[in-house]
């Protein structure tokens, strides 16, 4: 995993809750066996029509919303299935933040795995942030703060372990085996057998 | 006096090295389930680093997402499903060869969905930790095991060390007190429980149902609960396991045999949460006065009884979104609603008993002109079982289509799909934009109401048929 230490960036803002993993990315694209080039598919069924032409109404796709790396997003983002696909086409897209009131379990894990920082706010802060498109916003994974455009600075909550492995960029499979005689010994003494 | 909750009990006896503020728990896995979706890049890692699947005699590999279903004999049989699906299952094929892992493959009698085979084996026991990659995981823990869903990196990380890194979740707890009326069925309890607590209710939370009502229910109902544990926001949901779970378990192919079972059962007993145990959370719900339940928009929250009229909803924009894809009105009963497919299956409700309350349903019937009804076995077994007691011929006599187990239309991955813009009533457990096929409109409801839809053309309480 690259490592994230700052995100400096205008949001976009998709301000519809409980926006579910098939939204982010699609079923129907689940078939690959790579990790690579989901970003065409993020949001595949709102960014696009039928016969492949650009909505002109997702907020994505207006011309101020291109390269922003921040996304705000209604309440509950990120909800259903626990396919990584859909942080893996976020972060293909260019994304590298979520901002929301609520983000659900598995796609918040999956996001902190793969370098996609989620970011809780309060529901003021969120108003402000759903009602004003295109605000420059800074953060900074490693203080957990997100610096709003009139410079006032909010801390978040974030898992320590998680915030060291994404400003480190350390994959987290290093850090099991680095217990393996542990988990041997849990193994060889363990009360039952599965 | 003792006050442990079973989610923490299963936890405890699992955990390899503690959590601390600063790192997370070392959490050893009983049981990984794996399917050809959620692994190829995982198995990718593995490859790349040079590492072995660390314990291939607790992974369970099959396929059944991106499966036809459609009998499969030879290559040429995939075309159904595309060149992308094809290549993914002939992958993990490979992937499950060149790891040394016994893949349940086509032609395999116990093929089927991840959720149904584990239970049917016997692999899924109380007690365990069960995970796949794949977020109706929790239905494992209707046998008391912890069972929740993963992502790929993380099926990497069991494949590789049989552990995760987890931080302890918190408890709630769901008591469903009293009597399930008749022509209700476990999938209306659940609706009615994501109903109360919102899609976002779980969050962070382990479930575990209790209550006379959940006592009562049979296994088959009891994986339908812990199923949609997710679709409340909860990774994982439990029941304490009873005389019911361990008659259910008896004699199954991978269950304890001989002094082995009496050994398990005698330890698997004491999976209850004590007396004064203390959850994070509770809610309560009366079993009395459930009624049928069919959800109206684009998330499984969105349900209301079959008689009902669909809520108002205010000035939220994202409920009037989600009307808007639904073409639903507000004010009228979902009954008004003209469907044009049926789809009975999934890990939710396609097990043998799913598939005989629909064959009682659909006895002498006929499906209406112009819809299509699928009826999708979970498994192999279900379906040989199904056959055996002549259901598959009643299915076939209304008019419903009659298939090999799989996903099939609850996940538009594999060739069956809900054309745009078309009303389906499913037996699935989300209605999410799109995922029965692009434009598709979800209605989630049991099996006995799915039944009783197809044979009227409009969405039916199925307590009319009785």
């Amino acid at each position: 995993m690259k490592a994230v230490t700052h995100i400096k960036s205008r949001t976009v803002v998709l301000a519809t809750k409980d926006i579910d993993t098939d939204q982010i990315i699609p079923a129907r694209f689940l078939t690959t066996t790579s990790r690579d080039g989901l970003g065409q598919s993020a949001f595949y069924d709102l960014r696009y029509h039928k016969d492949g032409s650009e909505k002109t109404e997702f907020p994505l796709n207006e011309t101020t919303a291109r390269g922003c790396e921040i996304l705000v997003a209604g309440n509950n983002f990120g909800c259903g299935s626990s396919r990584e696909h859909a942080p893996w086409a976020l972060l293909d897209y260019g994304l590298k933040a979520i901002i929301s009131t609520e983000i659900a379990d598995i796609f918040r894990n999956n996001s902190l795995k793969n370098g996609l920082v989620p970011i809780v706010v309060s529901k003021d802060i969120h108003r402000w942030l759903i009602d004003n498109p295109g605000a420059a916003l800074e953060i900074d994974v490693a203080n957990a703060t997100l610096t709003m455009p009139d410079g006032k600075t909010i801390e978040f909550a974030i898992d320590g372990f998680a915030k060291y492995c994404l400003v480190e960029g350390i994959d987290q499979l290093g850090f099991l085996q680095q217990h393996l005689e542990q988990i041997a010994n849990f193994e060889e003494t363990r009360a039952w057998k599965p | 006096m003792s006050n442990t909750t079973l989610f923490e009990k299963v936890w405890s006896e699992h955990v390899v090295v503690e959590e601390t503020p600063e790192t997370p728990a070392v959490l050893y896995i009983d049981l990984h389930i794996i399917h050809e979706v959620t692994t190829p890049q995982a198995f990718t890692v593995l490859r790349e680093s040079g590492l072995a699947v660390r314990r291939p005699d607790l992974t369970l590999p099959t396929m059944d997402h991106s499966t036809p279903t459609t009998p499969v004999s030879s290559f040429r049989d995939l075309a159904v499903v595309g060149e992308s699906a094809a290549n993914q299952i002939r992958q993990m094929e490979t992937n499950c060869r060149d790891f040394g892992l016994d893949l349940i493959g086509f032609g395999n009698e116990y093929r089927g969905i991840v959720h149904v085979i584990g239970p049917e084996l016997g692999a899924t026991q109380p007690g365990k930790t069960i995970v796949c990659g794949d977020s109706h995981s929790s239905t494992h823990g209707a046998f008391g095991a912890l069972a929740f869903g993963i992502g790929t990196t993380e099926v990497g990380h069991v494949l590789a060390t049989q552990c995760l890194l987890q931080r302890k979740p918190k408890t709630l707890a769901v008591n469903i007190d009293g009597k399930m009326p008749a022509g209700v069925s476990a999938k209306d309890l659940i609706l009615a429980v994501i109903g109360k607590i919102g899609v976002n209710g779980g969050t962070g939370h382990v479930i575990e149902y209790r209550g006379d009502a959940i006592a009562a229910l049979d296994m088959e109902s009891r994986m339908t609960i812990c199923n949609m544990s997710i679709e409340g926001g909860a990774r994982a949901g439990m029941i304490a396991p009873d005389d019911t779970t361990f008659e259910y378990l008896s004699g199954r192919p991978r269950s304890p045999q001989g002094a082995d079972w009496d050994v398990a059962v005698k330890r698997w007993k004491q999976l209850q949460s004590d007396d004064n145990a203390r959850f994070d959370k509770s809610v309560t719900l009366a079993a009395d006065v459930l009624q049928p339940m069919v959800t109206f928009g684009t998330n499984p929250g969105m349900v209301i009884g079959i008689n009902d009229p669909v809520p108002q909803g205010g000035d939220d924009p994202s409920f009037r979104k989600a009307l808007d894809y639904m073409q639903i009105e507000s004010g009228k009963p979902m009954t008004e609603n003209p469907v044009d497919v049926v789809f009975v299956g999934s890990c939710t409700n396609g097990r043998l008993s799913d598939i005989e309350e629909v064959a009682r349903i659909l006895q002498g019937q006929k499906v209406a002109a112009g819809v299509r009804m699928l009826v999708v076995p979970g498994s192999q077994q279900v379906k040989n079982q199904a056959e055996a007691k002549g259901l598959d011929r009643i299915i076939v006599a209304a008019g419903a289509e009659w298939r090999e187990a799989g996903c099939s239309m609850c996940i538009g991955m594999n060739g069956d799909t809900v054309p745009q813009g078309k009303l389906s009533v499913s037996t699935s457990n989300r209605n999410f934009e799109g995922r029965q096929g692009m434009g598709a409109r979800t209605v989630l409801a049991s099996p006995a109401t799915a039944a009783a839809s197809a044979i009227r053309g409009r969405v039916t309480d199925p307590r009319t048929f009785e």
